[in-house]
């Protein structure tokens, strides 16, 4: 694989120089719509093109939209932190086994006691604490990633288990729950959206426009290169599975507004999900290259997908085969459409 | 790993808090009535009174769901009603492999009578035959063995019926309503379980042609996937009036997307039995006005079974000698009405 303008190799293989130019101009611009993203929203337009046919009155209503991009916050945010790991040359697998534990541990009878703030605050300490082990354990405890936010998977779920005991926390704090009503909309904007939207802009400029987003892609590219650079290598590493962990705390407590409860089954292979939603956005599994906008238009495509077939009634067994099907002619799309970066 | 790191003495307190606020839920969920009548005539049938001492083994899947939980505390506090039975209970487990080896266990401790809830019944046929064989006889709970010569006695709930009683709900209370639209959020597609749901539903539905069922969904019996897949029909049927959710979990999430939406037009017939459920049905105050069992109390039930089967009775109310070869548990309709009696049985 190239790597063609990453901070850390200067020099482009001839091969990749075409794309590379195109991405340069499109990196003046202030852009990283490079073509894959592209591509990406092309298959988005062919979407709502379908789902615009098909169920005209109940896909084109605003309330769809309300709909589509509520359902995409909460996998939404967590696939922004999933991108800086996979970027830095990372994998973190224990997403949903985080999301899950956060959720739980936000929504015990003890926690709900200290209202909105406590559940709030309990979600985002719980997922950045497990952030936290992850990140040690990888960085400075040299555990292979994989193996690292495995295990973290085993035992959060376990401990959200626990937890729980097997039973549904609901939650009882009205201010929480209002939050996913209709009055708490602003402009017609659920208050979940906004958060993913502020999150996807926070992340979009920390990856584009920080010192932090170049050293993640310098790590992801070349680690020994990054540390010859004067990176501490470890440190940025510990950084991202933080950064991970603060995106799972905050989905947990978007879902816990969405479902209105805490389960141990909350965010149920979540970590499959955003680990494909940001590799068709674009970004390289190896590392290296990362891009929050092409993710976001990831999710966008599956949970339309999703969306299009429920107003058509399809049945599941459809609905997977055709799901499988989309994801395949999506990346041969942009194989395509690429092909000096194939 | 599981280790938390323990930032703050707030989260301290949350983890105690937690710890406790499980161990109080744990204490609550089994209360049957007591109990059967003792029969007339001359057969011999187990009663409260002790008797020849029992050992049972307990062998299920994982409580990672409040059902599968209320079956474990079922079990757990019937045993613990009768001087006479010793429970061994075994780590849940929903790996196949894992279940067989603790079943095998307990074969090789000789228990007197096993009771299992397998993880799946057909891939557990083999090790249900092996217990036969040692001459122990085996209880199976729910998840039926592929072959009748794995267990002595089945007792289980009855998903077809649970849809049939649902359908015939909404049916009476749709029967003079002229075009009668109905939606189906079922649970996870790839279990019969839900087939069988679905076609108990869709067979009552056919004694009421003005019904027609317009959309069917399927969740896989997670608070998340209710809201998801809820929130997508709602948007799909702009109209309806009435709705049923094979699984009162999903549907704690099915009601946040019905209250999200802001949509109260219809009504709404649950599935499984929980606390939850029960607690809105009482309430009266919003869209859901039934569940449809699935009782977990059919645990503690097997129990009194192993126990009967272990002393060589039959059951009290019948005339038999033994114990019966297989029960279908009735799917009681929970409405408003009768909500009260069946309160105590939810589970959480």
């Amino acid at each position: 694989m190239t790597q063609p303008a990453t901070a850390a190799q200067k020099e482009t293989p001839t091969s990749a120089a075409k794309s590379a130019r195109g991405q340069e101009i499109s990196r003046r611009l202030g852009l990283r719509w490079d073509v894959r993203s592209l591509s990406l929203l092309g298959v988005l337009v062919v979407l709502v093109a379908v789902g615009g046919i098909t169920a005209p009155d109940e896909f084109l209503a605003t309330s769809n939209l309300q709909l589509v991009l509520t359902q995409a916050s909460v996998i939404g945010v967590v696939t922004v932190g999933m991108t800086f790991v996979i970027t830095g040359g990372g994998i973190d697998l224990s997403v949903g086994a985080i999301v899950a534990l956060a959720s739980v541990w936000a929504t015990t009878v003890a926690t709900q006691e200290f209202g909105f703030a406590g559940i709030l605050f309990t979600a985002v300490i719980v997922g950045v604490g497990c952030g936290l082990v992850n990140g040690l354990l990888i960085a400075y405890g040299r555990l292979v990633p994989f193996i690292a936010t495995l295990a973290m998977l085993a035992s959060a779920r376990g401990l959200a288990l626990q937890i729980t005991d097997g039973s549904t926390q609901i939650v009882a704090v009205d201010s929480v729950l209002d939050l996913g009503a209709r009055d708490a909309y602003v402009l017609g904007v659920p208050p979940l959206v906004l958060i993913f939207a502020a999150v996807t802009v926070i992340g979009w400029l920390l990856l584009n426009r920080t010192t932090f987003g170049r050293r993640t892609v310098a790590v992801g590219g070349n680690a020994e290169a990054a540390r010859l650079a004067g990176i501490d290598v470890r440190r940025q590493r510990l950084y991202l599975y933080l950064l991970s962990g603060l995106c799972c705390g905050i989905a947990a407590f978007m879902l816990i507004v969405l479902a209105g409860s805490g389960q141990n089954t909350n965010g149920n292979l979540y970590e499959l999900d955003a680990i494909a939603a940001a590799i068709i956005g674009g970004t390289l599994l190896s590392g290296g290259r990362g891009t929050i906008l092409g993710s976001v238009l990831g999710v966008l495509v599956f949970t339309t997908i999703t969306n299009i077939f429920a107003l058509n009634n399809l049945e599941t067994a459809v609905q997977q085969i055709a799901k499988g099907a989309i994801i395949v002619a999506a990346v041969l799309v942009q194989r395509r459409s690429m092909p000096g970066d194939a | 790993m599981a280790r938390i790191p323990s930032t703050s003495r707030r989260a301290l307190l949350f983890g105690t808090a937690a710890a406790s606020a499980g161990a109080l839920l744990t204490a609550c969920t089994s209360n049957e009535p007591t109990n059967q009548e003792q029969a007339t005539d001359n057969a011999p049938v187990a009663d409260d009174k002790p008797g020849k001492a029992v050992t049972i083994g307990f062998a299920g899947p994982q409580a990672d769901h409040g059902w599968l939980n209320a079956i474990n505390d079922n079990a757990k506090s019937r045993a613990k009603k009768y001087s006479d039975v010793t429970l061994e209970i075994t780590e849940g487990s929903n790996d196949i492999a894992q279940q067989i080896g603790q079943i095998q266990t307990l074969i090789n401790k000789k228990v007197d009578v096993l009771v299992i809830l397998p993880a799946d019944g057909k891939a557990l046929t083999q090790v249900g035959l092996q217990a036969m064989k040692a001459g122990i006889p085996v209880i199976n709970l729910d998840r039926v063995f592929a072959s009748p010569q794995a267990y002595r006695c089945w007792i289980g709930g009855d998903n077809y019926g649970m849809g049939l009683n649902a359908g015939h709900f909404i049916g009476e209370r749709l029967k003079d309503k002229p075009n009668a639209k109905v939606v189906e959020l079922a649970g996870l597609d790839n279990l019969e379980l839900t087939q069988q749901r679905t076609k108990g539903f869709d067979d009552a539905l056919k004694n009421y042609p003005n019904i027609k069922k317009v959309a069917r969904q399927a969740a896989d019996f997670t608070v998340e996937s209710g809201q998801a897949k809820m929130a997508q029909l709602l948007q799909a049927q702009s109209q309806f009036d009435a709705l049923w959710n094979h699984d009162d979990d999903q549907g704690v999430g099915a009601l946040r997307a019905i209250d999200q939406a802001g949509r109260d037009d219809f009504l709404m017939v649950g599935g499984a039995g929980a606390k939850s459920a029960m607690d809105a049905i009482k309430a009266d105050n919003g869209v859901l006005k039934a569940t449809v069992l699935y009782p977990p109390t059919m645990a503690a039930s097997a129990i009194d079974l192993a126990r009967a089967l272990g002393q060589g009775k039959g059951v009290g109310g019948l005339a038999e000698f033994e114990i019966p070869s297989s029960l279908t548990l009735y799917s009681a309709v929970v409405t408003k009405d009768n909500v009260d009696q069946y309160l105590p049985t939810g589970f959480k």
